[in-house]
């Protein structure tokens, strides 16, 4: 008796079990299906959080005036991917900063905006603009959240004025929604706008190329080629291109001969005649699909770039004292073919796979 | 004459003095707060100042017209005849005055403490400070996003406020592309933010001289300014538009600045 008591003991345990696996089971279901019927639009990804990479310096925005969250970034992205914010919704940030290139106008040497106008200027990466003072090649802009008056309302780019942006996002369907989501109720001011705007670019943050992984003892090694690049690299490039973003955040003549004359860089913020012709000092992350290369895009390859470091610096006023004494006599890096193809081969390891197809910022999930 | 009528006459005169002098010195108490109104008049030279229409002959001898004008005022300072100083707080201090716009041309400036007030100051455009702020800290005036199109006073190139502007055209400028004989000014410049540069901030210092603006409780004074824009050409340079048709972000702005600082004088107060 007793045995059999066991029996169907056992079988009523069984039973149970199963019964409360298909109850789960079928609870589960439901909740896939009552998520899958949520628009797109309003499912933020719950995995948005900023965190300062391990190997990266504090960050210089002040994130406590505008925390990021998973609303605000999703507003951010829809914004940023939205031609709304042009005059005749042509243009988007996301057309002249394209994920897949480091958030750069694909082989654009200067930026393509609205009625196929060309701007003055190479369109810089949208990454770790929470580790930027000042933007843009002269700097003109030192907030992050003020930096996309400018291409909204530059004639060449986007050519809109902010308070139509603002009265479109008014009007739209859905932005008075997701401004509710992001900022707790639907008024869209010029400040929220650009908090938004400013918490997508913040979650751009590249720092897991090979390099990354290498310094951090991630696993990841560098070939005897890198290896040799990143010594020449340290000793030759860094003192511009220095630390963990791969800048100084100076701006420098590098000895470029002079281009557009109208283009004079820094000098049109500061006035002052000893900033002629200096440019913000990039960041090298991702430069290997950033291509072309400098502030107007003249150099179509890395090669090109390395060699013109080599032997093409021009002397001026201003050319960066780093740059006067090259020992050869001539200005420049002194820098031998071999030389030059291990540097490109280490700067290669600065490309963040990941970065450039994360979906979460991309414009279609 | 007797004595009682020298008496009642000596008595009406004590007694009036005694009238006037309590109106003179009108009790107030410090601790009321009242209103004080600023208007700013613009004018050139002798003449108001007719938009477009009007026509006029600065120091170099060119005639012009004048088609758009307008200024940032901020940081607003009052001092009473006691040397009691009430500093407008800031947030509430930055006014837009457009000529084109006839309701900012008068100000009110609320909760000033009563008082017989005789100087103040203001700057003339936005303090560096507010320069540099986010946008939460942008509002009203400030807003980004708050004027378009030829009203825009914000540099989103080179993050800055335009502190005066004023458009218009002469005979004596050169033509445009578009045929039009302009005159641009767009004077701004805090002073950099990481690299120094151009710094067009303007304090301007105004007595009332024997005038008194008194505020009450109950009453609003009104100080009348009158805005000279001849003083922006004629000053310590003497502007010429054909030679400067167009001045924006640039060195020769600060001769403009050092003669705009100028422009404004008390004309009147009404009590």
């Amino acid at each position: 008796m007793a045995c059999i008591g066991r029996l169907l003991s056992a079988f009523n345990h069984l039973l149970m079990h199963t019964l409360s696996f298909l109850r789960a089971a079928l609870m589960l279901s439901v909740m896939t299906a009552l998520l899958a019927c949520q628009p797109e639009s309003i499912q933020p990804s719950r995995t948005i959080e900023f965190k300062v990479p391990a190997n990266f310096p504090p960050p210089v925005y002040d994130l406590s005036r505008n925390p990021v969250t998973p609303e605000g970034f999703e507003l951010g992205r829809r914004l940023f991917y939205d031609g709304l914010l042009s005059r005749d919704g042509s243009i988007s940030c996301g057309f002249c900063h394209q994920q897949s290139s480091a958030f750069t106008q694909h082989g654009h040497d200067i930026s393509h905006g609205i009625d196929d106008k060309l701007t003055l200027r190479n369109a810089l990466p949208i990454q770790n603009l929470a580790w930027e003072k000042e933007f843009f090649r002269d700097g003109g802009v030192f907030h992050l959240d003020l930096f996309a008056v400018e291409p909204i309302q530059n004639p060449n780019e986007m050519d809109e004025n902010l308070p139509n942006v603002l009265e479109k996002l008014r009007r739209h369907a859905e932005y008075p929604r997701l401004f509710t989501a992001a900022f707790g109720s639907p008024d869209i001011t010029t400040d929220r706008f650009l908090k938004a705007l400013s918490q997508f670019q913040l979650m751009c943050i590249s720092a897991d190329s090979k390099y990354d992984k290498y310094v951090r003892n991630e696993g990841a090694t560098l070939t005897d080629t890198e290896k040799a690049g990143l010594a020449l690299f340290r000793q030759k490039c860094a003192s511009c291109h220095s630390g963990e973003l791969f800048t100084d955040h100076s701006y420098r003549n590098n000895g470029l001969p002079v281009g557009n004359p109208e283009d004079t860089g820094r000098h049109r913020i500061t006035l002052n005649d000893a900033d002629q012709y200096k440019f913000r000092v990039p960041s090298l992350r991702n430069v290997e699909i950033t291509r072309p290369y400098m502030h107007d895009g003249r150099f179509r390859t890395l090669e090109d770039v390395l060699h013109f470091y080599a032997t093409g610096v021009v002397d001026s006023p201003t050319l960066d004292t780093l740059l006067k004494n090259n020992s050869g006599g001539q200005p420049g890096i002194s820098l031998t073919l071999v030389e030059q193809q291990q540097i490109i081969a280490f700067l290669k390891t600065l490309t963040d796979r990941d970065f450039l197809n994360r979906k979460e910022l991309s414009e279609f999930r | 004459m007797n004595f009682k009528a020298y008496f009642s006459i000596i008595a009406v005169a004590v007694l009036s003095l005694l009238f006037i002098t309590s109106c003179d010195k009108e009790e107030f108490n410090v601790n009321d707060k009242g209103n004080l109104v600023i208007e700013f008049d613009n004018i050139v030279g002798d003449k108001d100042l007719q938009l477009d229409t009007g026509t006029y002959v600065n120091a170099a001898g060119e005639t012009f017209s004048v088609s758009l004008f307008q200024y940032y005022i901020s940081n607003i300072k009052l001092k009473t005849e006691d040397g009691r100083e009430y500093v407008v707080p800031q947030d509430q201090s930055y006014f837009m005055i457009q000529e084109h716009k006839a309701h900012t041309h008068s100000i009110t400036i609320p909760n000033v403490p009563a008082g017989n007030y005789t100087e103040m100051s203001f700057i003339i455009g936005v303090d560096s400070l507010r320069n540099t702020m986010d946008p939460s800290q942008r509002t009203g005036v400030l807003d980004v996003a708050n004027y378009t199109g030829e009203e825009k006073m914000y540099w989103s190139w080179n993050s800055g406020y335009i502190f005066v502007k004023i458009e218009g055209s002469s005979p004596q400028a050169p033509q445009g592309p578009d045929g039009q004989r302009k005159f641009r000014y767009h004077i701004g410049g805090f002073g950099g933010y990481s690299s120094p540069t151009i710094n067009n901030i303007k304090t301007r210092e105004l007595s009332f001289g024997s005038q008194v603006a008194k505020v009450r409780k109950d009453k609003t004074p009104e100080v009348h300014l009158k805005v000279d824009v001849l003083k922006l050409f004629n000053g310590s340079s003497n502007i010429s538009i054909a030679s400067n048709p167009t001045v924006h972000f640039a060195p020769f702005s600060v001769n403009i600045a050092n003669n705009y600082v100028h422009m404004f004088k008390v004309d009147h107060i009404h009590n």
